[in-house]
């Protein structure tokens, strides 16, 4: 059960701790103190898991995902004290604003981490919007026209989708009570899997398509897409960068979970060709539309769109190794986008703006933050050493000898993509220097381990992990 | 529940979801804020109703739980907050909708007929209460999207959003059985909803000096 308190009732206690205090230095150190345990919670869980019971459960699929979440969790808490104390400084967050971000911090943190480990069905739902409302709260922050008009369009978006989900996740409990009989035991996940076969196959299939329709808006599947990028460009950084890096994985995780008990019906649809469509359909629009920004955090959550694209894609494709793909792309995407929006946070704090047209040759005025924006755009287009490199070359290949022409489709869009990051880092980090000069002062640690995971997965992926990620690909089907 | 009052039983429950389809539909052409909140509070007392009455013919009575929570969140609570917002921006006038009356409503039509073909035949081994239930509720929300999309003001919007969160209580009240848990959750992230939707209001306003989403939408997408 400790494991499972430093995850659940850290943040929560941390939460109102923070809602109490003043003084900003203070709440952040206590922020990045509450993510480490949360960190150190999720790391006991590889060693013992507890029995799952009604509530809770860990398993090979979630623990992968508590792990990333907790992880970046922590890293983004220590980039947010940095960037906070600019965001002070320069007047555009005051202190009693800062009290209400962490505390809704690590609310969010805590709805994640919820709907992560969450046994039961409705109570995962409860924590996707929870972590949801905490993020809509978060991105209207600014309160300038933009982010009101983000927040606006995130909060209906969102909770539109949210119903959906919710009146998916009702048909699933329809579609189990006969089987299983009246209360609770109709919305846990383990009573539902083992009684799937029974099922009346019509009824689940309705319901996977409320689910992929409702989750799938918070993964950021095109055409449910609109919220992300407002969302991502106009609230703080570091909240884009738990966006992208987290809360779309979370809302993964809830289709995935509904994807295994489909494919434990025999009579109900495949969800792979669904969930291969939107993939598909998200990587190659979002890889057209980078062509065409100008601000530098809508051009990452375009990005975010195009890889949640490839990820769900390869989900869809499934199989032992599409499924081991997709988890290593998943957790190689989080990894390098929260570190690149960790290096843009700096960027457009030393600029003053998120115009790239205001921006330009990096390496030179700023080497260290240069070169690490170089190396995370980079890894992010999918080159050589890094990560991303090994789990798209794994999913094309593994889907060219199944379906070539999805997968000459699929790789269609990496290439549009690749050529708009490159294009736009050629004028950001390279060429003459633009924009004001002032020495970056906040840490780039977070940066560097990021990137340093990710180099090594690109490298040489350690056994254990490989194996740890084959369970769960197995679970996946 | 025995199967002999069956008959009557599921008369009524089947009656007070229509009623909640006719509601929905008196939302989707109301012009007036006033009215629109005030079919708004209609619509949540029918789902206290309707929740009261699952209740009472499933023999559960954690559902009189919700159905005393509908009662006064969605019946009372948030509607007069609406009109106390209405109140003080001092927006009584005419509401903006996209499209005529006569479209919107046929579009209605269409969703409600989609969702009873729908749900109809896939639920035909389901008890036939949760299976008129789940059809209405559906069509409830449905119309509940489509009132969102037909409305530029946020008042409407959150009015829309609203009546979709009854569709959906209805479809948990009519699921037998279906744990308390989810349905006081329901109506607590309403609640916290609310207050969401609450603060954005003022914020608009006192941004915009007006709840227009049409003025909001000047500022969207990328500067310049």
């Amino acid at each position: 059960m400790i494991p499972l308190a430093a995850v659940l009732a850290v943040p929560l206690a941390a939460a109102f701790l923070l809602a109490l205090i003043a003084d900003y230095r203070i709440t952040a150190r206590i922020n990045v103190a509450a993510s480490l345990v949360a960190f150190a919670g999720s790391l006991v869980f590889l060693f013992h898991r507890p029995a799952p019971g009604p509530l809770f459960l860990i398993d090979d699929l979630n623990i992968v995902f508590i792990v990333l979440n907790t992880f970046v969790g922590f890293t983004t808490s220590v980039f947010s004290a940095g960037y906070i104390g600019h965001e002070l400084e320069t007047g555009k967050l005051t202190p009693g604003y800062l009290r209400f971000y962490h505390t809704m911090f690590q609310i969010m943190l805590f709805g994640m981490n919820l709907a992560l480990v969450a046994a039961n069905i409705g109570l995962m739902w409860v924590a996707v919007e929870l972590a949801t409302l905490s993020t809509v709260m978060m991105v209207g922050i600014y309160r300038t026209h933009e982010a009101i008009e983000a927040a606006w369009k995130y909060f209906i978006l969102g909770s539109v989708g949210i119903a959906l989900a919710l009146f998916g996740t009702i048909l699933v409990y329809l579609a189990a009570r006969p089987v299983i009989g009246e209360g609770s035991g109709g919305m846990i996940w383990t009573d539902l899997l083992a009684h799937a076969k029974n099922f009346d196959p019509a009824l689940l299939d309705t319901a996977f398509v409320f689910l992929l329709l409702g989750y799938g808006t918070k993964v950021g599947l095109v055409p449910m897409h609109a919220w992300l990028p407002d969302a991502h460009a106009e609230g703080p950084t570091p909240i884009s960068a738990v966006l992208s890096g987290l809360l779309l994985n979370v809302a993964l995780y809830a289709l995935l979970r509904f994807k295994i008990l489909l494919a434990a019906c025999p009579g109900a649809i495949a969800p792979g060709p669904l969930m291969i469509a939107l993939g598909l359909v998200s990587t190659l629009l979002a890889a057209l539309m980078l062509y065409r920004r100008r601000d530098i955090k809508r051009l990452f959550a375009y990005s975010s769109i195009e890889q949640m694209g490839i990820i769900v894609f390869a989900f869809g494709m499934a199989g032992p190794l599409g499924n081991l793909a997709g988890l290593l792309q998943m957790t190689m995407h989080s990894l390098t986008k929260s570190a690149i929006f960790f290096s843009v946070g700096h960027v457009a704090q030393v600029k003053g703006t998120q115009r790239m047209a205001e921006m330009g040759g990096l390496t030179e005025s700023h080497p260290l933050l240069g070169w690490t924006l170089v190396a995370g755009v980079v890894a992010i287009a999918g080159l050589p050493p890094f990560g991303i490199f090994t789990s798209e070359f794994l999913i094309v290949s593994s889907s060219f000898s199944r379906a070539p022409i999805l997968a000459t489709l699929l790789v269609l869009g990496l290439l549009v993509a690749f050529g708009a990051l490159l294009l736009r880092l050629g004028s950001l980090a390279f060429g003459p220097v633009r924009g004001p000069v002032v020495p970056v002062r906040a840490s780039s640690v977070p940066i560097f381990a990021h990137l340093a995971l990710v180099l090594l997965a690109g490298l040489w992926l350690p056994p254990p992990l490989v194996a740890w990620f084959r369970h769960a690909a197995l679970l996946l089907g | 529940m025995g199967l002999g009052t069956m008959g009557l039983g599921f008369d009524i429950a089947h009656m007070l979801a229509g009623f909640m389809v006719l509601a929905s539909f008196l939302l989707l052409y109301q012009d007036r804020l006033t009215a629109l909140i005030n079919v708004l509070r209609l619509h949540g007392f029918i789902l206290a109703l309707a929740v009261a009455w699952q209740a009472h013919i499933q023999a559960a009575p954690a559902l009189y739980v919700s159905a005393v929570i509908a009662l006064s969140v969605k019946a009372l609570v948030i509607p007069g907050a609406l009109d106390r917002i209405v109140d003080r921006l001092g927006i009584h006038r005419n509401v903006e909708t996209v499209g005529g009356i006569g479209p919107t409503m046929l579009a209605g039509m269409a969703l409600v007929a989609l969702s009873l073909r729908v749900m109809l035949p896939i639920t035909a081994h389901a008890d036939p209460v949760s299976r008129q239930d789940i059809a209405l509720a559906l069509s409830v929300v449905l119309i509940g999207l489509l009132i969102m999309v037909t409305r530029r003001n946020a008042v409407g919007q959150v009015a829309g959003f609203l009546s979709l969160e009854n569709g959906i209580d209805l479809a948990a009240a009519g699921a037998r059985g279906m744990p308390l848990v989810v349905e006081l959750s329901v109506a607590f992230s309403v609640l916290i909803a609310f207050i969401v939707i609450g603060i954005f209001l003022f914020r608009i306003r006192e941004r915009f000096d007006t709840v227009d989403l049409s003025a909001l939408e000047a500022f969207r997408g990328e500067r310049q």
